[in-house]
């Protein structure tokens, strides 16, 4: 299992090579750095989409580890870098754990549009089901065309209830009936669709805050993890989607998907340069199995291009 | 979150003043802030470093006018040329072509084809006058299909059914033999969302193309896709011939670098924005406005030269020379002063300038601050030409009589008072400072740093 997501992940993410790290050993001459060394990290790391700020602390970083006379050759550059890549991911290296005793889990899905808020959910179901959980879906959706019929399509793959009324409904209530309905059928976790916004849209991320408010009723706690889904195609505005949902849902964890096409999916460093937010998983592919729990070591492997793990 | 490129402009370029032309010592630190705002704003980075280079060209040597300070015309040399990279020729959709006229949509994974699929559907039947025809050959994602039928149901266009089971290229063979037969005028191909190292769907696309002929092949782009813009860009146009870009998601708040990326990259025109979920939120491109949002500001550079243009250069002279020989600032001046400000322009066409946060804010006072200049006006020509010139005559019963005269409170009569003494004591300070700290004292509104500075 390890071995094939690494190797996906990998894979993918390199095409073949490592976009941070190749030709890292040109950079030397005799054993002293090239001085443009830094900089083309540098530019490999915007290239990734890591930001202004996650880049300039990485490369902060590596700059005084070469001034101390730390760094001589690319075996110690490659240590450094790899380093301090996990100085930023590990903390928020956090599998999503449901203890049985919170009955049900309600997971709740939210996300700009087209980030894969509904396909992650179908990953999710699949996930958790063959953990041995019940679970049922809520199809909170209630206003893109056929958006209910999208999330009816992945219950029925993965064999698992939900709970719909219907485009045009009140995403709050299909999302309590849910909830209620399975209460009443001792189902392990319920995992809420949402409608695609904008976090620019005060009135639909207001429509969040009801629906949170709404499930309260049932249990002053929930939900139980407020889940985030990014595209991880996405530059900049990730960070600004994170920090605004943050603010109005008071988020638990994060996805990032898409994360098999070109993208290098940077954003997670700068993410979590940022926001202490658990990255719960990483989505890899449109096929039920392509989600993956977020392992910082193996994604700064998947980055390093490095054959394993040297802790 | 982020500074605008103004800003980081007049932090490095500001202090330097003097010259009549841009130096290259300037420009080379101007660069180096422009490379850093269009990271920010999600400009693939070779294609920044391609920009730049060609800023350096055409800015080294710029003259700098009257009306903007280096750091501002620098900006204005960047906007100029970031508009005219963006834009190109105006582009059209070309619909000459035999009908049923083909438009075949590409793109990732969630970027908007669907969705831009109905709204073309719609802006073709309504503005366009065609008879329309769309078809899902996506028979991958769940309820894709579904999807596309409701938009059509929607906007009230034919959809030509297709199902899982069948291959896309059956589809569209299909479909185009049904649009033939019912004599539509286009007919738009809705296609999966593909990644492009998936080898296997972009041959499916190739395909699609080369079987379909369409007159546009479109494709898609979330205006917040980062770095990999560029590349998704470079594969898509290299398996199918694109003829045109659709950026969406143009309604939140990213900055919007993609368009430059994609632009540059597929040498291709952005035709539309989309600007919403609902079908009728699709919008004809216009290049100033993504070029001024990559810069992270609003058009502040015509706002400033408007101002300075609409200022009435002779009269705020003579304020400055009657200030300096030391007589007094009295209601006469006032009078001007507002009339001035009423020449300007309405707020509005002014607020339209302003970049998106302070255009809102603005907004909300804009409508209370034209209706006061008037009233101000009023007041002011319900006194006598002797009260005006003699505040200090305006006592009680006078009062009584100007409000009543132009029909407000004297409470409001007093209150102008007052705001004309806290200017009076401005134009004071500022009479030794000539025209530009006098416009920066009319400009209160206007952001830090975005002022002529003195001369
Ligand atoms: N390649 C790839 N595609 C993905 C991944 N996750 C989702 N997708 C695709 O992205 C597109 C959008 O996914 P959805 O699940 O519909 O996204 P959503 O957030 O529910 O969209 P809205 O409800 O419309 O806001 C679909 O075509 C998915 O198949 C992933 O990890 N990799
Ligand atoms: N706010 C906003 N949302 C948009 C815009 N265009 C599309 N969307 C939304 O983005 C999401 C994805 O749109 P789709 O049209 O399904 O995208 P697609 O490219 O067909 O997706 P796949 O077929 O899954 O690859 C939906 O929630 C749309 O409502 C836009 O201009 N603004
Ligand atoms: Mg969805
Ligand atoms: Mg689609």
């Amino acid at each position: 299992m390890t071995d094939t997501w690494f190797s996906k992940v990998r894979a993918k993410l390199n095409q073949g090579d490592s976009f941070l790290t190749r030709d890292l050993g040109t950079l030397f001459s005799g054993d002293t750095l090239d001085d443009d060394a830094l900089e083309l990290l540098e530019e490999r790391l915007l290239l990734a989409d890591a930001g202004v700020e996650a880049t300039g602390t990485l490369i902060a970083t590596l700059s005084s580890e070469i001034h101390h006379g730390r760094v001589r050759n690319e075996g110690q550059l490659r240590e450094a870098l790899r380093k301090a890549l996990l100085e930023i991911l590990l903390p928020v290296s956090t599998p999503l754990d449901i203890p049985p005793f919170i009955k049900p889990f309600i997971v709740f899905v939210v996300g700009v549009n087209g980030a894969g808020k509904t396909t992650t959910i179908g990953k999710l179901a699949h996930r958790y089901k063959s953990q041995g959980r019940k679970v049922m879906l809520a199809a909170g959706d209630t206003f893109r065309a056929a958006a209910v019929q999208q999330l009816t399509t992945w219950a029925e793959r993965t064999g698992t209830p939900i709970s719909a009324q219907g485009e045009g409904a009140d995403s709050a209530s299909v999302i309590f009936d849910a909830v209620q309905a399975a209460r009443s059928r001792q189902l392990d976790v319920v995992i809420a669709d949402t409608a695609g916004r904008l976090h620019t849209q005060g009135h639909l991320m207001e429509e969040l805050r009801k629906i949170k408010r709404v499930l309260q009723k049932h249990d002053p706690y929930a939900p139980h993890e407020v889940l985030l889904v990014v595209d991880g195609t996405t530059g900049g505005n990730a960070l600004v989607q994170a920090v605004q949902f943050h603010e109005a849902v008071g988020l638990t964890g994060l996805v990032i998907t898409k994360l098999d096409g070109t993208a290098k999916g940077g954003i997670v460093l700068a993410i979590a340069k940022r926001l202490a937010l658990p990255i719960r998983y990483v989505g890899v592919g449109e096929g039920i199995d392509d989600l993956r729990p977020f392992d910082a070591r193996q994604y700064v492997d998947a980055l390093m291009n490095t054959p394993e793990t040297v802790t | 979150m982020f500074d605008s490129l103004s800003q980081r402009l007049s932090g490095v370029l500001d202090s330097i003043r003097g010259q009549g032309r841009l130096t290259e010592e300037q420009v080379a630190t101007a660069s180096r802030e422009l490379r850093m705002a269009l990271l920010e704003a999600d400009v693939a980075l070779p294609v920044v470093r391609d920009f730049i280079t060609r800023i350096k060209e055409r800015a080294v040597g710029a003259e700098v006018t009257k009306s903007l300070t280096p750091g501002q015309q620098f900006l204005k040399v960047v906007q100029q040329e970031l508009t005219a990279t963006l834009g190109g020729e105006s582009a059209p959709l070309n619909l000459r072509a035999q009908p049923p006229v083909v438009i075949l949509m590409a793109g990732l994974q969630g970027s908007g084809k669907t969705t831009t699929t109905g709204k073309l559907a719609r802006r073709l039947t309504e503005i366009d006058k065609k008879k329309v025809m769309v078809v899902s050959c996506d028979v991958y994602r769940p309820a894709a299909i579904e999807q596309l039928r409701v938009v059509a149901g929607q906007v009230g266009v034919a959809c030509f059914p297709s199902s899982v089971g069948q291959k896309p290229g059956a589809i569209a063979d299909a479909a185009l033999a049904e649009a033939r037969k019912q004599f539509m005028d286009v007919l738009i191909v809705d296609t999966a969302g593909r990644t492009t190292i998936d080898a296997e769907m972009m041959a499916e696309i190739a395909a699609l193309h080369q079987q379909l002929k369409p007159a546009e092949t479109l494709f898609v782009v979330d205006s917040m896709t980062g770095q990999d813009a560029a590349n998704t860009a470079k594969a898509f146009s290299e398996a199918v011939a694109l003829t045109g870009v659709v950026l969406t998601k143009v309604d939140g708040d990213s900055r919007g670098g993609a368009a430059l990326s994609v632009r540059q990259v597929t040498g291709k025109p952005i035709k539309f924005l989309g600007v919403g979920e609902k079908s009728d939120k699709l919008e004809v491109f216009h290049p100033d406005r993504i070029a001024n949002r990559i810069l992270g500001q609003g058009d502040m550079l015509s706002l400033i030269e408007e101002t300075t243009r609409k200022v009435d250069q002779d009269k705020a002279a003579k304020l400055v020379e009657k200030l300096k020989k030391n007589k007094r600032f009295d209601l006469d001046d006032f009078r001007d002063q507002m009339a001035q400000m009423q020449n300007m322009g309405s707020m509005e066409s002014l607020l339209d300038k302003l970049p998106g946060g302070a255009q809102m804010q603005a907004q909300l006072k804009s409508a209370d601050a034209e209706k006061q200049v008037r009233r101000t006006m009023a007041i002011l020509n319900s006194m006598t030409p002797q009260e005006r010139r003699f505040p200090d005559l305006l006592k009680a019963s006078r009062k009584r009589r100007i409000a009543k005269g132009s029909g407000v409170e004297v409470q409001q009569v007093n209150q102008l008072l007052r705001q004309f003494e806290s200017t009076r004591d401005m134009m004071k300070k500022f009479a030794g400072g000539g025209m530009a700290k006098l416009m920066r004292g009319l400009g209160g509104r206007m952001p830090k740093g975005m002022l002529p500075p003195p001369r």
